[in-house]
């Protein structure tokens, strides 16, 4: 499997790089590890005329605590994610998702930024920033903007960014006192990808109702969603087991389940509604053992 | 476009097409068949080789974009005609039985004691599902990864 035929940039600094993105436009596509691209372009479904591999820009690649909040370089590796100490005690909802992506090989060189910007609908990490209200940071040659995640995916495989704009870091805030988070997959057997994959941040109030729950679902739907309605019903109550099945009956209401060879809609609402539950479960689990310490 | 890459120990330099995958390069180019092509879509992990001590896929990878690295294959692991402790545990513990995987397998493993000298079983395991093997049930080849641990740990 040869792809067809690329002109190769290498850029060695942001500037140069938005520069080059500019000039492209829609010819122009960013290499940021390649394991969604490559592929792709092996297949000949994606034929870029410039490839720009931005894998060398060092300034990319850093996981920065700022006060309550985290900022990561779009070119952070899966790997680093995943075995930052730093965040496996301020922000483990980050590296408990990579742990989950493809395997070894693929962590290695998959990054971040390149994995959002992709936007697959069965890609792990847009589960994990749209339940953590994550913030994009958009770079062009004309100026930067800041995109929620909500925001940012907007359809199967298409994002807010604008073809002139490269996705340069991502910012997360911080696990609070009395938090907990959790990501639970179901993973297709082969391809690794999420069949259905939850992320959830609750935030526990001194009495131990849920003061905050921000839940994140890949797999299901055309693009990672937050679950409103189900949301909504544990929001300010008291977490016990019958609410929290009844609340994650509403995994998947009002949106378009995927079906395919491997689950039917109605297999993967019934997923979506199981691993919600499990998820949420696992991060009050750990918001009420971060209660007791605190 | 030029590149220079040093490969088991020794640079060179070739002028490549930037569509070039990095597994085609190093088996015609550098002549280094020991790496394998199996799925050709970055799922089983034959064409595994180390690119600055990382385990990559090189059927995802273009030649280009190894520019300037260090990149080590199955070739490169014995020295002075010894086998390296992974490739006598594989041998040792019957890690292989047609061996199509195996170097891919090998290079994995490498990586995995590299970051973790020792592993339990279950890490091995996690270490390697990047990795299909069709014939052993890998069973054996935990057991080899193990062996080679133990080796190199004296």
């Amino acid at each position: 499997m040869i792809p067809e035929s690329f002109e190769y940039h290498a850029p060695k600094n942001l500037a140069e790089a938005t520069r080059l993105v500019g000039q492209f436009g829609a010819d122009g596509k960013l290499l940021a590890g390649g394991h969604s691209l490559v592929p792709l372009m092996k297949l000949r479904l994606a034929a870029p005329k410039h490839l720009i591999d931005i894998t060398g820009i060092g300034e990319l690649n850093y996981i920065r605590e700022e006060g309550d909040r985290f900022e990561i370089g779009a070119l952070t590796t899966h790997f680093q994610l995943e075995s930052s100490g730093l965040l496996k005690s301020r922000c483990p909802l980050l590296p408990e998702t990579a742990r989950e992506i493809g395997d070894v090989q693929v962590r290695n060189k998959g990054t971040l930024g390149g994995s959002l910007a992709h936007s697959d609908p069965a890609a792990d990490w847009p589960a994990a920033v749209v339940a953590l209200d994550a913030e994009m940071h958009a770079v062009s040659a004309s100026g930067e903007r800041r995109i929620p995640a909500k925001d940012f995916f907007v359809d199967l495989l298409a994002t807010a960014l604008q073809p002139e704009e490269i996705l340069a870091a991502i910012r997360v805030p911080a696990l609070p006192a009395r938090g907990g988070d959790a990501y639970a997959k179901h993973c297709h057997p082969a391809s690794g990808f999420a069949v259905v994959g939850v992320a959830a941040r609750v935030v526990l109030d001194e009495r131990g109702n849920l003061a905050e729950i921000g839940v994140g679902i890949t797999g299901v739907g055309p693009k990672a969603y937050r679950p409103a309605a189900l949301e909504e019903a544990l929001r300010g109550k008291s977490p016990g087991r019958k609410r929290l099945e009844e609340a994650c009956a509403h995994a998947a209401d009002g949106v378009e389940v995927n079906s395919d060879l491997y689950a039917s809609a109605e297999y993967r609402g019934h997923l979506a509604a199981v691993y919600a539950r499990r998820a949420v479960e696992k991060a009050l689990e750990r918001a009420s053992e971060n209660s007791q310490i605190s | 476009m030029k590149i220079r890459v040093k490969i088991n120990g020794a640079w060179r330099e070739d002028d490549v097409a930037p569509r070039l995958l990095l597994v085609h390069y190093l088996r015609e180019v550098a002549g280094l068949t020991g790496t394998h092509i199996g799925c050709e879509t970055s799922i089983c992990g034959a064409c595994t080789v180390l690119v600055g001590g990382q385990a990559v896929k090189s059927c995802t990878m273009f030649a280009v974009q190894a520019d300037g690295a260090e990149i080590t294959t199955i070739e490169g692991l014995a020295k002075d005609g010894q086998l390296h402790p992974l490739q006598q545990g594989f041998w040792e513990e019957h890690g292989l039985q047609c061996g199509f995987c195996t170097p891919g397998m090998i290079l994995s493993a490498h990586q995995l004691l590299a970051r973790n000298p020792h592993p339990t079983r279950e890490e091995i395991r996690k270490g390697l599902e990047g990795n299909l093997c069709r014939c052993t049930g890998y069973q054996h080849i935990v057991k080899a990864v193990e062996y080679a641990a133990k080796a190199s740990g004296k």
